[in-house]
């Protein structure tokens, strides 16, 4: 840390420069005064600073926080390893760049589990930009790491079809009515990893990335809880993972929540597949807790000073 | 005429797929009907953007405040709308070579991707990103412990903010049988277990209850549509 | 001049200072984009595939002067402008201004327009002209188009016309033929979600809530596990009395649905918790945006790892 300070001087230089205004303020205008009639925008750039300063020490220094997998993360895990080869995984990437913070090490940990496994990968989802998502996480994992696995044989990229959750309707029943061609206009008639696929029940799961409407809970409504044979994993937002838990375990085995469950999931998937040097795409979410930490002190700080300086005026009003 | 048959269609396409559900000879109507929808929902994009060149291309005629900027809306609109429908810098499927339209309208750098890589990207995502800055100001602004309620909702929050973290691990890591054997019987309250319990029990049960309560409103509200008494779909006339 | 109004153009001299001399007078640079030029078809065309700083330097020192790892200036002033446009939109936080209001408007613009072009390609050209002239798409668009998903189907002709009918709602005149399109989305919708909600949020969750009060796993009573169970129920059912308003909450109603509440406040309370976490994770992966992909002050991924100074820093 000493060294980090001393040959990052200018980036600690620049952060107390900034703060210098705010301290002087505190100086001139007294602590519970300045507190009370803090503009936001001090705040915004305590935020900033604490997100941005662990994000450029792990990034230059490479050191992350030891993850500890739950139970959660273990089951989804589990449900995935329990397949054997050439078993059929639908990989339903439902989310667009506003959630790839989140959802993208999820994605990357999916696939690369997935081709591990020598799973048989079908992509779809029911995001209009979900398709740019899918083609960035094959050319990162599979393209890159997995040059043997061949498009229309290992996998397939069936693309988007709008509708929400009448797509999960129909393709639950019959999946070839609504995607005649993969993503790329080539006819499912020929893909051969297509032959004999003729709904989704014939997945042995579905593991779905879902950053909010539609995602997991169509999933489970439309597909899991009306045919219980088929199995579903998820990772969802921060936003969306708590209100999934009543779905837990029975319509929805494994559910990795926000980046912490990216974090654990991509743990597991490293001590069991990667080795002691895996490469740092892997590590994606494990980076993101760095500044996670310290946001959510400084959340946590905040809220304890307003507390603070809210019980002392609740009692000098009382007096 | 111009409201019993909306009426009539409304209920046929719900009851449709509700007897789908339950009769499998029925299943395929179901399946066409869902059809229909999805590319109803594709069509709605279309209604969604001509709606939204129409409004900004009044905002221009009528000079409102700030039509420079419904300008600059239907310029990009115009020009991602032309370079996806047209292919700009698209190449041929290598399958098909002699198909100048087989390739993949979203084909890595044809212009719709350069937009869709360089400008739809950055912006939503900065967007998205603002949230956090917002929801760190209205923490310290509005999260007050004025009663037993808002303590609990705060107490929660603080172990879920912890135990999520290793700040959580490392608060509580001395709850350890190594350190003394009686711990054992309190490992639990290591900040990362609470949160898992608090998210494995008093979570599921709240939100479990909410959607109970919110999945009687939606069948109530469903059937009102698809009987006829709720009729806000069609508007005045 | 207002002194705020100097303390910004002078930071912001500062900033652009300080860029010009990390783009033009530093050993490594930033900000650049590099391809790696890839023939397709027999040499027809050129597929231009992502590379790194690292791949240009390789493939340099193997053979100087190569054409296969070069500098893409189409995608580093591409590069420029995400970098812009997230500076723009991040404007916004120290009050509303004119760069972000452009910013605002080109994704506004740019978004419902990519959303019409997916819905044009990705489904109403293999869905429904795909399905009503199947040898015209064929010809046209889907060369690979095969097989009895090639076969017309007539019944698509109602979408067809119902598309139609629903578009007419940007005609001035006529606007209530829209409302038969309307009509049937509306009811679709709630057929599809009556039968959702009723199975999967009603009666699966009461299911779900019917647990076992003494948990005996393998002829030995689990205390614990026997106390979640227990929880739980009793947290379910004193949350569903606080939401029947039917009833007077006063007495044991009333105490129940206090209990309810508690519970409930307790749900809120992880719902911020994670809502924060999600909200700390997008922030984050723009900020990696600007320091890896941009400024290249970091790089954690190893992708100009021949030009990184240990420990990192300006250069």
């Amino acid at each position: 840390m000493i060294e980090f300070i001393v040959t990052q001087w200018w980036l600690v230089a620049i952060v107390i420069a900034s703060l210098i205004p705010l301290a002087m303020r505190f100086v001139s205008g007294g602590l519970l005064e300045t507190l009370r009639t803090l503009d936001r925008r001090w705040i915004f750039l305590l935020l900033l600073w604490s997100v941005l300063i662990p994000i450029y020490f792990i990034g230059v220094t490479g050191r992350t926080f030891p993850e500890v997998p739950s139970v959660l993360a273990r089951a989804t895990f589990d449900e995935i390893d329990r397949l054997s080869p050439g078993d059929s995984v639908l990989m339903a990437f439902d989310y667009d760049p506003a959630s790839e913070g989140e959802l993208g090490p999820m994605a990357t940990a999916f696939v690369r589990h997935a081709a591990e496994k020598k799973l048989k990968m079908y992509f779809m989802t029911l995001w209009p930009i979900g398709p740019q998502m899918i083609d960035s996480t094959i050319a990162k994992v599979i393209t890159a790491d997995f040059p043997e696995l061949a498009y229309g044989r290992d996998y397939v990229n069936l693309g988007y079809k709008s509708g929400y959750e009448a797509v999960i309707k129909v393709i639950v029943t019959n999946l070839r009515e609504l995607y005649t061609t993969d993503s790329r206009g080539t006819g499912v008639q020929e893909i051969p990893m297509m032959e004999g696929i003729t709904n989704i029940q014939q997945m042995k799961l579905i593991v779905n990335v879902s950053a909010g409407y539609p995602g997991t809970k169509e999933w489970v409504q439309y597909a899991v809880t009306p045919f219980p044979q088929v199995r579903l994993v998820a990772g969802a937002t921060g936003v969306q993972a708590p209100l999934l838990y009543p779905y837990v375990p029975r319509q929805l085995p494994g559910l990795l929540g926000a980046i912490k469950g990216a974090a654990e999931y991509e743990k597991l998937v490293v001590d069991a597949y990667l080795g002691a040097n895996p490469h740092p795409k892997y590590l994606e979410a494990l980076r993101r807790m760095g500044p996670q930490l310290v946001a959510h002190l400084l959340i946590i700080a905040l809220i304890v000073v307003a507390n603070v300086v809210f019980v002392i005026d609740s009692r000098g009003k009382k007096r | 005429m111009k409201r019993t048959v909306p009426l009539l269609i409304t209920s046929a396409g719900g009851f449709v797929l509700i007897v789908a559900y339950f009769i499998p000879f029925t299943q395929n109507w179901g399946e066409l009907a869902a059809i229909w929808f999805d590319i109803l929902a594709a069509v709605a994009f279309i209604l969604g953007g001509g709606n939204l060149l129409k409004t900004h291309l009044k905002r221009m005629s009528d000079r409102v405040r700030g039509w420079g900027y419904s300008g600059i809306v239907v310029v990009s609109f115009l020009v991602t709308l032309f370079v996806g429908l047209a292919k700009v810098g698209v190449n041929p499927s290598p399958q098909f070579t002699d198909f100048a339209w087989s390739g993949q309208y979203r084909q890595m750098g044809g212009a719709f991707w350069y937009l869709f890589q360089y400008a739809f990207t950055p912006l939503t995502a900065t967007m998205f990103s603002l949230l956090a800055f917002y929801i760190a100001s209205a923490a310290f602004r509005a999260f007050r412990a004025k009663n037993l309620e808002a303590s609990l909702l705060l107490g929660t929050a603080f172990i879920i903010l912890l135990g999520r973290t290793f700040a959580g691990v490392a608060l509580t890591s001395w709850i350890d049988p190594a350190v003394w054997d009686g711990f054992a019987y309190f490992t639990g309250l290591r900040l990362e277990n609470l949160t898992v319990y608090i998210m494995s029990v008093f979570n599921t049960a709240g939100n479990r209850a909410i959607m109970i309560g919110i999945a009687l409103g939606i069948i109530s509200t469903s059937l009102k549509i698809l009987l006829g008494i709720d009729r806000f779909y069609l508007g005045k006339d | 001049m207002r002194r705020e109004n100097a303390v910004w153009i002078a930071l912001l001299l500062v900033g652009a200072a300080a860029l010009l001399w990390r783009s033009a007078f530093t050993t490594e640079g930033m900000g650049r984009e590099y391809v790696r030029a890839v023939p397709v078809a027999n040499g027809q065309w050129t597929q231009y595939d992502p590379a790194t700083y690292s791949d240009y330097q390789r493939a340099e020192a193997a053979a100087p002067g190569q054409a296969e790892y070069q500098f893409s200036l189409p995608r580093t002033l591409g590069l420029w402008l995400a970098a812009f446009f997230t500076l723009a939109i991040f404007s916004f936080l120290f009050g509303d201004n004119p760069i972000y209001k452009v910013a605002e408007a080109v994704l506004v613009g740019v978004s419902a327009a990519y959303w019409m072009v997916i819905g044009f390609w990705d489904v109403l050209v293999p869905n429904l002209v795909g399905k009503i002239w199947p040898a015209v798409v064929q010809a046209w668009a889907m060369p690979g188009l095969s097989g009895p998903e090639a076969e017309p189907s007539p019944s698509y002709i109602v979408a067809l016309v119902l598309s139609v009918m629903l578009l007419w709602r940007l005609a001035p005149k006529g606007g209530w033929i829209a409302r038969w399109p309307l009509a049937f989305i509306i009811g679709t919708t709630a057929g599809l979600r009556l039968i959702g909600f009723l199975h999967g949020d009603f009666l699966v969750q009461i299911r779900n809530t019917i647990l076992p009060l003494a948990v005996i796993e393998g002829g030995v009573f689990d205390p614990w596990a026997s106390v979640q169970n227990v929880l739980i129920v009793v947290s379910v059912l004193c949350c569903l009395v606080y939401f029947f308003f039917s009833f007077e909450h006063k007495g044991v109603v009333g105490a129940t649905a206090k209990v309810g509440i508690w519970i409930l406040m307790i749900t809120f309370g992880a719902a911020f918790g994670y809502t924060v976490m999600g909200r700390i994770a997008l922030l984050a992966i723009r900020l990696e945006f600007l320091l890896d992909d941009w400024l290249w002050l970091i790089d954690p991924t190893g992708r100009r790892m021949a030009a990184l100074l240990t420990g990192g820093g300006l250069g």
